[in-house]
């Protein structure tokens, strides 16, 4: 029998606020233990949870840009069990009446038709603490707990189980870490947990339309192991079914190193959560005016840029999608354009020169040392002849080191084009008599020998004969 | 005059007048604790060093001219109150090494304005009881007879007024935990609006219920401890941000052409007669002094207790979940973590909190949540609506306090049902979110205490002072004290 994967995923975001979502504290990573903690987020009796409004603006956006419809009165409610990494006994999360509710996004994989995901629900919660074991300095030989990351704010993402495939799974979740990242909400460090994911899976024979029982795979941490995931997964539900078991529902957890799934609890042991709406928090009001200057303040999304690219530039879609990669590699190549640069060339070389010198000297492209208007003010020397390509990288590699601007460089270092016939036309000359074999090949009708030649001229000249000129000379001197 | 017998602004007058010194009028009250401490019991912990320091600190003020009505007043507060370096226990063993980090925000502000801390008055434990019979530290014994309840769970508050062991007190009512011992020691206590007073860090037993009041020996001094606790605090998102009124100011304005409401359901057989008696003859008072009265009906009454019982214990169950020996608080010696939290929790917690607890865990329970905690979460509105509708006809509601004057310890601790009774008439007033006091109105035929309820609109403090002030001009109940 052929079976259908069906999935959904629950993706967690924390969000890029300075501080938690109910209380003062800084929020930054890697703080010493408890550190960053006050009586509301250590859970104190008496503290008091206060919304941070960032939070909820950051929803907000998350909501619009993934086509959801923003609740006008939201409520926050309790979610009660008891761990210790929970210093209240209860996380503050939203049950009914989440922020954001009924959006979708449009995904398409390599090969196949576009198509939509919905997306159930945004709601805003805090994250927990961490517990620490065997690295204590205190006494004992106990488990520590580090409140610092307790009361986080997070957003959860919940899907719709319209998820057929694992290829599918890591298109939507790549372009949904792209849009949380592009909007500047999230950091999208997926090592550090900062965008992790939960996934549904289950199997159905081909042409059912009964869902099968599902398992639930916690905190997968990189597209890699969700893609790896939901294939265990999918085989495993397979097998199992086709020995004759039955797949029972079940929380499973997703090891990285046998890349299995094994399980974790099953629905009977699950926590009953009694959640109720939290009476220290108020009803959250949001107007149509507050959504709409959210709308106003959304910055052109991935998609819509892509198409812009596209379309008012001329770039190819495989150009455009590269450049969409983050906002900043597209603010980068933008800049470069309104500079003045060839939107092909600064493209070229945003994906070429560029890409492979931030990846060998481990910078990004937030900071760059070349500028886009230094690279577009490197392509205009190009055009006009000035500078060889050739010779323009090594004036970027110059550039990179020293920041200089490039025709600075270029006057530096002596590096002007040669366009003067009579000084490459000696040049030729020498070449020629040096190489008296291949000139006999080229006039035997061997064609080929002409780019040995055009390379000897370019070596000799260093790089800064122009290569129109000295293609133009050379035919004419080699036909004789 | 005895300093500890004197109100807020009889001390006030002679700390101003420089007649006495607020390290006097602490050293004063100090030794009254002292003395009767023993019989009553109205504290978990006396902090006499601290108290002489800030008192201290208070005359230096005075003498620089700075002399705010609570500044020098030596005051005590309920032990649900977290105090900065101050055992706090919440009358409950699993809190008993619990010393705060922080202040609550309502005693903060009487601190600022100079008030002297005497120490922190017993209660029921997590504020759960009428009686102070729940709390881990002993039960507190009416000043007026020593053999019966003070009321709770503010019973502490009320007792330490009605003993003169302190000028004045702050309690927290959620079901009448301020009305209630207000009524039975004899006392005036006040439960402002919800909203009014700042609930941070004050542990919270119901959230949506939970408000901080004054118990006080008079009516001004409940403005002016009213004046000094309510206001706007952006760290609880429940205060609401709408002025204080002057409510000092407006004390005297009278009753004349004030509408006050009589609840039918109030008004029932099973009251004590002598309750009834004082009722009447407080119906006769303010007939006497212009105002008129309207017989309303809240007909949602019935269902206040169980209401009640369902929102409450459901929102103590989980805010009762941080008492888990993790980070604070009492732990169990114990194998493994399921172990610890089930011994500390176990031992940590009296009868009538886990009672609580397991009844609320149970009306959130999912296949229960809708039977009973939305269920009841309509009722409530039904509640708010009666007196919405009744509010708009009469400025103010007039009830007894409780059906009976105190009751003898011991008498209902096995019967929580009969317990909760004693609530029947401030419970519906926690619902609805409003305002209410309980003031001084008459004594039983065995001498105790009779306490007569003035429930005002939400936010509506100022006709409550005034309707009360009125009132205890016309008598002398508030005048007479407990011979302890």
């Amino acid at each position: 029998m052929k079976y259908q994967p069906v999935i959904g995923l629950e993706v967690h975001v924390q969000l890029l606020t300075d501080t938690k979502i109910f209380c003062g504290c800084s929020t930054k990573f890697g703080a010493e233990p408890n550190s960053q903690t006050c009586p509301v987020c250590l859970g104190l009796p008496g503290a008091l949870p206060v919304l941070n409004k960032k939070v909820v603006e950051f929803a907000i956006k998350a909501g619009l840009s993934t086509n959801c419809s923003i609740t006008p009165r939201s409520i926050f409610a309790r979610k009660n069990y008891f761990y210790p990494d929970l210093p209240k006994g209860y996380q503050i999360s939203q049950f009914e009446d989440p922020i954001c509710q009924w959006g979708w996004l449009d995904i398409k994989v390599e090969g196949e038709e576009p198509k939509r995901i919905g997306i159930t629900r945004i709601h805003m919660e805090e994250d927990a603490g961490k517990l620490v074991h065997g690295e204590l300095s205190g006494p004992g030989d106990g488990s520590g707990v580090d409140l610092n990351r307790a009361c986080t704010p997070l957003l959860e993402v919940v899907s719709e189980p319209d998820l057929r495939s694992s290829d599918e799974a890591v298109v939507y979740l790549k372009q949904l870490h792209q849009i949380v990242t592009w909007l500047g909400i999230c950091d999208g460090n997926m090592e550090e947990g900062s965008f992790r994911c939960d996934a549904n899976v289950s199997v159905m024979p081909v042409g059912s339309d009964k869902l099968g029982t599902r398992a639930e795979i916690k905190n997968v941490n990189s597209f890699k192991f969700v893609k790896q995931a939901i294939e265990y997964e999918i085989e495993r539900q397979i097998d199992l079914i086709e020995d004759g078991g039955t797949v029972v529902q079940e929380t499973r957890l997703f090891d990285p190193n046998s890349g299995k799934t094994r399980s974790m609890r099953s629905k009977e042991e699950a926590h009953d959560y009694r959640y109720f709406p939290d009476p220290d928090l108020v009803p959250l009001v949001i107007s149509n005016e507050w959504i709409e200057r959210s709308r106003q303040e959304l910055p052109e999304l991935p998609e819509q840029r892509q198409q812009r690219f596209m379309a008012d530039m001329g770039l190819p879609l495989c150009d455009a999608e590269v450049l969409i990669a983050s906002r900043s590699l597209a603010d980068y190549f933008e800049a470069g354009v309104t500079a003045g640069g060839n939107a092909k060339a600064v493209g070229n070389w945003v994906m070429g020169e560029i890409t492979r010198a931030l990846n060998d000297s481990g910078t990004s492209i937030e900071t760059c040392p070349v500028s886009p208007e230094q690279l577009a003010e490197l392509l205009k020397l190009i055009d006009n002849g000035t500078i060889s390509g050739k010779i323009a990288k090594t004036v970027f590699d110059e550039m990179w080191r020293s920041g200089k601007a490039p025709h600075l460089i270029v006057e530096e270092q002596g590096l002007l084009q040669v366009s003067d016939s009579g000084a490459i036309e000696g040049i030729i000359d020498e070449i020629m008599a040096a190489n008296a074999g291949q000139v006999e090949e080229y006039r035997g009708g061997k064609e080929k020998v002409f780019g040995f030649f055009v390379g000897q001229v370019m070596k000799a000249s260093k790089g800064k004969a122009n290569p129109t000129v000295v293609n133009e000379l050379l035919l004419n001197k080699l036909k004789g | 005059m005895n300093i500890f017998n004197m109100t807020i602004h009889e001390l006030h007058n002679a700390l101003k007048g420089k007649q006495i010194s607020s390290v006097e009028a602490t050293a004063a009250m100090l030794e009254r604790i002292e003395s009767v401490e023993p019989q009553v019991g109205s504290f978990i912990t006396v902090t006499p060093e601290k108290a002489l320091v800030a008192a201290e600190s208070a005359d230096q003020r005075i003498a620089r001219g700075e002399c705010h009505l609570m500044t020098g007043i030596p005051m005590a507060i309920k032990d649900i109150f977290l105090t900065e370096g101050i055992l706090t226990t919440c009358g409950s063993r699993i809190l008993n090494n619990f010393i705060p980090p922080y202040s609550a925000a309502s005693w903060e502000k009487l601190r600022d304005r100079g008030a002297v801390l005497l120490g922190k008055l017993n209660q029921d434990e997590f504020a759960m009881g009428s009686s102070n019979e729940s709390s881990a530290y002993g039960t507190t014994r009416n000043p007026w007879d020593l053999s019966r309840i003070p009321g709770g769970s503010s019973g502490g508050s009320a007792a330490a007024v009605a003993a003169s062991q302190a000028i004045a007190t702050l309690g927290t009512d959620t079901g009448g935990s301020i009305r209630q011992p207000a009524s039975h020691c004899g006392c005036v206590g006040l439960k402002p609006t919800y909203g009014r007073v700042s609930r941070y860090g004050v542990i919270a037993y119901a959230s949506s219920l939970d408000q901080v009041g004054p118990l006080t020996r008079d009516v001004a001094d409940c403005a002016v401890m009213l004046e000094a606790i309510a206001g706007h605090d952006p760290k609880d998102s429940t205060s609401v941000d709408t002025p204080v009124p002057n409510y000092s100011a407006t004390l005297k304005n009278g009753v004349k052409g004030l509408k006050i409401g009589l609840p039918k359901e109030y008004f029932i057989d099973g009251l004590d007669p002598d309750v009834q008696v004082a009722m009447d003859a407080a119906i006769e008072t303010y007939r006497r002094l212009g105002a008129e009265f309207v017989e309303i009906s809240l007909p949602h009454t019935d269902y206040a207790v169980a209401t009640y019982y369902l929102i409450a214990t459901a929102e103590a169950s989980s805010n009762l979940a941080r008492y888990d020996g993790v980070r604070f608080g009492h732990r169990a010696e114990a194998d493994g973590l399921l172990d610890m939290y089930t011994k500390s929790r176990s031992e940590g917690f009296g009868a009538e909190v886990k009672r609580r607890i397991m009844l609320g865990t149970y009306a959130l329970s999912s296949g229960y949540y809708d039977a009973y905690y939305v269920k009841a979460q309509k009722v409530r509105t039904l509640i708010m609506n009666d007196f919405i509708r009744a509010f708009a006809d009469v400025d103010v509601m007039l009830t007894p306090v409780a059906p009976t004057p105190a009751f003898k310890i011991g008498e209902k601790i096995n019967d929580p049902l009969q317990m909760y009774l004693s609530d029947i008439f401030t419970i519906p007033v926690n619902l609805a979110g409003t305002c209410a006091m309980s003031l001084p109105a008459g004594f039983s035929t065995t001498g105790l205490p009779i306490g007569l309820q003035l429930i005002g609109k939400p936010f509506g403090e100022e006709a409550l002072l005034q309707a009360g002030y009125a009132f205890e001009q016309a008598t002398e109940w508030h005048i007479r004290k407990a011979t302890i």
